[in-house]
């Protein structure tokens, strides 16, 4: 067991040093003068830009020898500090960051969370009903075979734009400030619904068909044969078909968690959602390097925790990856 | 007795038509008997097995009675069949080594089999500690996930869930094929122990190793391509093979304790038929060296002398 998690952690140790060296190759290695770029994408006044210049021009370190700007770039991430944005500048690029994640967490966590309920369920009843299994198990094979982005946008143009039931960009009203007043509230759920419920959608058909397609496949096992030879009744023989079909969702769950931190790319550039992904894209249409830097860290980290959880509980739901750590 | 079978057909039914994998088997087995039943691979053993037990599609109940004790099976209603499995017949089956649920602690899983059969488990603690110890396993395997033992350890506590209900018929599928043999001499004597110990009164023992038939079984039958050939008490048919192709499925075992396998098997020149569309009459006739124009009908399956039965034409009744 401590063999097994000591390989791992140092497997995540590794790729984590492999993801920051390449996070910090990227903007050094690109065509092109990044502190140039960005003064000139930034359009500012000359004596701000030569401020900024001399600031970027020490922050990036390109005075030093690559091997020493290597080394200060890992003393400042331990440090915490992913230097100063240039598009929200002087804004410190962990605040940019930390004030995307809310927005993020309120779209993601929910609609993973319900749609993988949702979709288990709906999946597992799929498994035992020869009816729905016909009618609306299609129907979401089609679902989850369109696009996410037409159907994000077929959402926004019908529901929006012809019906505008939903308000299509942003966060919450241009008019308003967040606080904790309960218009804002109403103007926030308006505005969350329509990017909610699109995910909602495209993730509950995955889950549903991967679970009815487990189960399937559990039913057909030999235990279950067993069981049934010896006269259990359906009700444990699904018992077990279920437990053991969502070993596999639950991998999936967490992985899909892990996936929260970098946001949903498309959903909020379809909707304007201000969040990481959306962040992301203006990081990058800006030249905004520290930005673009300081995103891919966090969704790094993000994504690395979230699996090394997955080996975690992994291994206290199947036995039998206990078994093979102690083999190994 | 203890289990008649009257002209047993159960057929799988494929896109391509019904595979007809076992096609009139008709036998009887005494109280206390251990039948062998021996033949190539995919000559219908399992079928067989799985029909008394659990036929459900793919298979497809054609036509036969079952007698267990004097009591009709009603093999072809999966509900009704439901509250003789296991109290009555039981199985172990060919793929023992993963019948048991690879997430459910062994002790729990066996827990929670009998309560669904309306069973205390309680009640049934000690007799199965008992049987542990007659397979030599100690009591920790309850507490462990299938994963955790070995092959035979798995193929030893599948034989103690299987007759833990004290069933009448057992049926043990091909136990052996996966095991040393030194373990596979050694399940087979627990099997015959569970027999002498009136666990089960009666035992369909299906292997591909006919020689550890030779030490177990009171009588073999011997199955060709869904029909049965031949069956006799172990010495006769072992003494005095009457089937042509059970002559050349004994002769073709080099010495007693070796095993026979498919590729052994091609001694006997020629493939057995496809069971998507028989031949008529005798289905051993394109191997058959004794072929004559009369095998182009069905041969019966007949006494010949008393307890052995065989199905050629060649074979006449006063043959000595
Ligand atoms: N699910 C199925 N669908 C179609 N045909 C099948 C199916 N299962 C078995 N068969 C066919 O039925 C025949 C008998 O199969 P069976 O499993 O009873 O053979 P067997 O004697 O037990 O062989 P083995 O020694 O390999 O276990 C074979 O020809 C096989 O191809
Ligand atoms: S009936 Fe004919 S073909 Fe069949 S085994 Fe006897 S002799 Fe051979
Ligand atoms: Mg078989």
């Amino acid at each position: 067991m401590k063999r097994y998690f000591s390989r791992k952690v140092f497997i995540y140790i590794l790729t984590f040093f492999l993801a920051v060296t390449i996070d910090w190759l990227v903007p050094r290695f690109m065509p092109g003068n990044p502190v140039q770029n960005m003064l000139s994408r930034a359009s500012i006044q000359s004596d701000a830009a030569e401020v900024m210049r001399g600031y970027y021009t020490k922050a990036f370190g390109l005075d030093v020898p690559l091997w020493q700007q290597y080394l200060n770039f890992w003393q400042a991430i331990f440090h915490g500090d992913l230097g100063v944005s240039v598009y929200m500048f002087p804004e410190k690029v962990t605040n940019v960051i930390f004030r995307a994640v809310p927005y993020d967490l309120a779209l993601l966590v929910p609609s993973v969370l319900l749609s993988w309920i949702a979709g288990n369920k709906f999946g597992a009843f799929a498994a035992r009903s020869r009816w729905l299994d016909n009618t609306i198990l299609p129907i979401t094979y089609l679902l989850r075979a369109t696009p996410y982005m037409w159907l994000a946008i077929l959402m926004a143009w019908s529901l929006g734009i012809v019906w505008g039931i939903f308000p299509i960009s942003g966060a919450y009203s241009f008019s308003m400030q967040p606080s904790f007043s309960f218009a804002f509230l109403v103007s926030f759920l308006r505005h969350w619904f329509l990017p909610f419920a699109s995910l909602f959608i495209v993730q509950f058909g995955g889950w549903a068909i991967g679970m009815r397609n487990m189960i399937i496949y559990e039913l057909e096992e030999d235990y279950s044969h067993y069981l049934e030879s010896l006269g259990a009744p359906r009700s444990l023989v699904r018992k077990y078909a279920f437990r053991n079909a969502m070993l596999p969702q639950i991998t999936g769950l967490a992985l899909r968690l892990g996936q929260v931190v970098a946001g949903a790319l498309a959903t909020e550039i379809v909707f304007s959602y201000p969040g990481i992904g959306y962040l992301l894209l203006q990081a990058i249409n800006n030249q905004d390097y520290f930005l673009i830097q300081g995103c891919f860290l966090f969704i790094v980290i993000g994504v690395l925790l979230a699996n090394f959880i997955i080996d975690v509980v992994y291994v206290i739901v199947d036995p039998r990856t206990r078994q093979g750590m102690e083999g190994t | 007795m203890a289990l008649k079978t009257d002209d047993l057909r159960v057929y799988y039914q494929t896109l391509k038509g019904d595979v007809k994998a076992l096609d009139g088997a008709s036998f009887t087995l005494e109280d206390g008997e251990i039948m062998g039943l021996a033949g190539e691979s995919g000559c219908g053993k399992s079928t067989l097995a799985k029909s008394l037990i659990l036929l459900k599609p793919p298979m497809k109940y054609v036509e036969g009675r079952v007698r267990l004790d004097g009591e009709e099976l009603p093999i072809w209603d999966d509900e009704k069949m439901n509250s003789f499995r296991y109290k009555n017949v039981s199985i172990i089956p060919q793929y023992a080594m993963n019948a048991m649920n690879p997430t459910r602690k062994i002790g729990k899983m066996v827990k929670e089999l009998l309560k669904s059969r309306g069973i205390s488990p309680g009640e049934k603690r000690d007799e199965l500690e008992h049987r542990l110890d007659l397979v030599d396993l100690t009591r920790d395997v309850l507490s462990m996930y299938p994963i955790e033992l070995s092959g035979g350890m798995k193929q030893r506590m599948v034989m103690v869930i299987s007759s833990l209900l004290d069933p009448s018929l057992l049926m043990a599928d091909e136990i052996t094929s996966a095991l040393d043999v030194s373990t596979q001499k050694a399940v087979s004597e627990m099997l015959v122990e569970f027999r002498d110990k009136d666990f089960i009164k009666s035992l369909i023992f299906i292997t591909h190793d006919i020689s550890i038939l030779y030490q177990i079984a009171d009588s073999i039958t011997v199955m060709y391509a869904g029909k049965l050939v031949e069956r006799a008490p172990t010495e006769e048919i072992t003494g005095r093979p009457l089937h042509p192709y059970t002559k050349l499925l004994i002769s073709s075992l080099p010495k007693i304790g070796a095993k026979y396998t498919e590729e052994k098997l091609e001694g006997i020149p020629g493939k057995p038929p496809e069971l998507l569309e028989p031949p008529e009459g005798c289905r051993f006739k394109n191997r058959c060296p004794k072929k004559e124009e009369e095998c182009d009908e069905e041969p019966p399956f007949r006494e010949v002398s008393p307890g052995h039965k065989v199905a050629c034409w060649k074979v006449k009744k006063d043959v000595s």
